[in-house]
């Protein structure tokens, strides 16, 4: 069975054909590796001996999925790569959860994370940083750093992640895999332990595109449980599936091509733009002259709503306890004791920015500015289809290689923007540095057009093999 | 400029404890992220709307309707300190 790792998700589960013995024994296969190589990863927090599956039917039924730990499973632990959930057990289903079991596929596990996903290299996890598959010294990205390293190993086919500031795009452009972060709205985030709410979307790790449109298929939808779901059609995404970017008009924003990138990753992205002339796409050049505020607008608001999400971990409903006099001394013991210092750092900047005297000057302003970088991309899609970037300036950093707080957060530099604006993106192999680490491209799409990024992407894969070349580590 | 005195009050807002050898290290942090997010002055956003929400042309209401969710006990099992079907906690009346 060593051959299935070079198998896609969709092909694997053409292979099971509803079989329970075969499902049974793609499940054994996969869960054997993920225990094998999770000693050398740490890519999981846990994994699960038998699936978590519903009996449901569709193309993807009896195909393994790990998901993210800050997405309920009930029965199931959910941590947040915090000690302040560690003993926490959902109490119920995420909606992609009850859509992932109902269209059959077996949850093999919670992956590793920046707690809370504060972060963009999965070393503020409580279990310790996840490695990248290519290079164990080095960060899978983050926060879904695990989700992306699992795939990227062929730990399981597919995994499920959250980004609200890139935390599905970076790690899957540091891991050499496709990661799709919806339009807001699209996938419901009922179940989804809340981070920046105006921000936050779950979205799909895959190998390649074909499993990618696979997969959002089964998670996409309005849900009422969820009161920012959109009720908008969900088109069938496999049907982008289709090699055709003629005419297709893609728009090069000079802002996302400055000196800072590294000239691997700059080399790597102008082969797909050359790649994308010659099949006839019309490349323009356009300017998004908010960009450089992007990241400041992004740590006041996702740090403002992250201070007021995570007020409710106070020891008294869930969570650890640390003993007190008082409850007052309660609260403050228990998060002194469960946040570690990413995560404190983050509620006590969002604090001040929502603190009264502080409030019109930080969070109003970014809120302004983030009218603004919304209205650059409002104005681009007047021209343009798609928008096409690097996903991050650099390949993946070492382990322990970002000290300081504000570097890390510029890591997140051009991934951000989409979040701000709720519109889609996807990151997706599009090279590899001559140290033989993964570079991801970013397509950003219209609001509600995740369909056009699949057939863009999906063009260039069928013209390419990064997408089917594997770790070393995948074959230990 | 974030001083000490400012971070002691914002961290009895979040209500998180601090050491005082801490507040110094987080101090300097906090002013070097908000000097660079100061960058935002930089702009002249008088007459911009701020933008509170993406698709939010409607309220969106639900019907009121109790339903059973019937995982009270799940609930309970999570407490860190219960007693019967109640969350435990100290005395908070004088």
């Amino acid at each position: 069975m060593v051959d299935l790792i070079s198998y896609s998700g969709t092909a694997i589960a053409r292979a099971i054909k509803g079989n329970s013995s075969t499902r049974d024994s793609v499940y054994a296969f996969f869960a054997a590796r993920a225990k094998k190589l999770n000693r050398s990863l740490n890519s999981f927090v846990e994994i699960y001996d038998e699936p978590v599956c519903g009996d449901g039917v569709s193309s993807l039924a009896g195909v393994p999925i790990a998901i993210k730990d800050n997405i309920c499973l009930k029965g199931k632990k959910i941590t947040c790569a915090s000690k302040i959930l560690s003993s926490h057990v959902s109490v119920y289903d995420a909606t992609v959860v009850a859509r992932l079991k109902k269209a059959g596929l077996a949850i093999i596990g919670t992956a590793n994370m920046d707690e809370f996903a504060f972060g963009s290299s999965t070393e503020n996890s409580c279990y310790g940083p996840a490695k990248n598959p290519w290079d164990t010294s080095r960060v899978p990205g983050g926060s879904s750093g695990g989700s992306a390293a699992i795939v990227a190993a062929r730990l399981a086919p597919f995994a499920l992640g959250s980004d609200t500031g890139g935390s599905i795009r970076q790690p899957a452009a540091f891991c050499g895999v496709v990661g799709l972060k919806p339009s807001y709205g699209r996938v419901s985030r009922y179940g989804l332990v809340a981070f920046g709410s105006s921000l936050d979307q779950i979205g799909p790790l895959t190998t390649n595109f074909i499993d990618c449109a696979h997969l959002l298929n089964i998670i996409s939808g309005f849900d009422e449980h969820d009161s920012t779901s959109a009720s908008v059609t969900v088109p069938d995404f496999s049907a982008a599936l289709v090699e055709d970017v003629d005419n297709l008009k893609i728009g090069i924003p000079k802002e996302y091509y400055a000196s800072t990138l590294a000239k691997d990753v700059k080399d790597a992205i102008g082969e797909v733009i050359a790649f994308f002339k010659k099949r006839g796409a019309q490349v323009i050049d356009i300017t998004l002259p908010h960009t450089e505020y992007a990241v400041a607008t992004y740590y006041i608001i996702g740090s403002s709503e992250a201070s007021s999400n995570l007020q409710r971990f106070d020891g008294i409903k869930y969570g650890s306890r640390q003993t007190g006099n008082c409850l007052r001394d309660i609260y403050t013991h228990t998060r002194a004791q469960g946040f570690g210092s990413e995560a404190k750092r983050r509620i006590f900047l969002g604090t001040y920015s929502l603190s009264s005297g502080y409030y019109d000057a930080y969070y109003v302003r970014a809120l302004k500015v983030r009218r603004l970088i919304k209205n650059d991309f409002d104005e681009a899609f007047k021209t343009v289809d798609v928008i096409l970037t690097p996903t991050s300036p650099t390949p993946a950093f070492k382990i322990g290689e970002k000290t300081d707080p504000l570097s890390m957060y510029l890591s997140d530099i051009y991934t951000i923007s989409a979040n701000l604006a709720g519109i889609p993106a996807v990151s997706f192999p599009c090279g590899f540095t001559k140290d033989k680490l993964p570079i991801g491209a970013q397509l950003i799409g219209k609001d509600f057009d995740e369909a056009t990024l699949i057939r863009a992407g999906y063009t260039f894969q069928c013209a390419t093999d990064y997408h089917t070349q594997i770790p070393k580590i995948a074959y230990e | 400029m974030v001083d000490k005195k400012i971070v002691e009050y914002v961290a009895n807002l979040a209500r998180i404890e601090i050491p005082p050898a801490e507040a110094e290290h987080i101090s300097a942090q906090l002013s070097d992220i908000l000097a660079y997010i100061d960058k935002l002055k930089e702009l002249n956003v008088e007459k911009v709307e701020p933008l509170r929400g993406l698709h939010l042309e409607n309220n969106i209401f639900r019907k009121d309707e109790a339903l059973a969710s019937g995982c009270q006990e799940d609930i309970l099992k999570n407490a860190p300190v219960r007693e019967g079907n109640y969350f435990k906690i100290p005395k908070v009346i004088e």
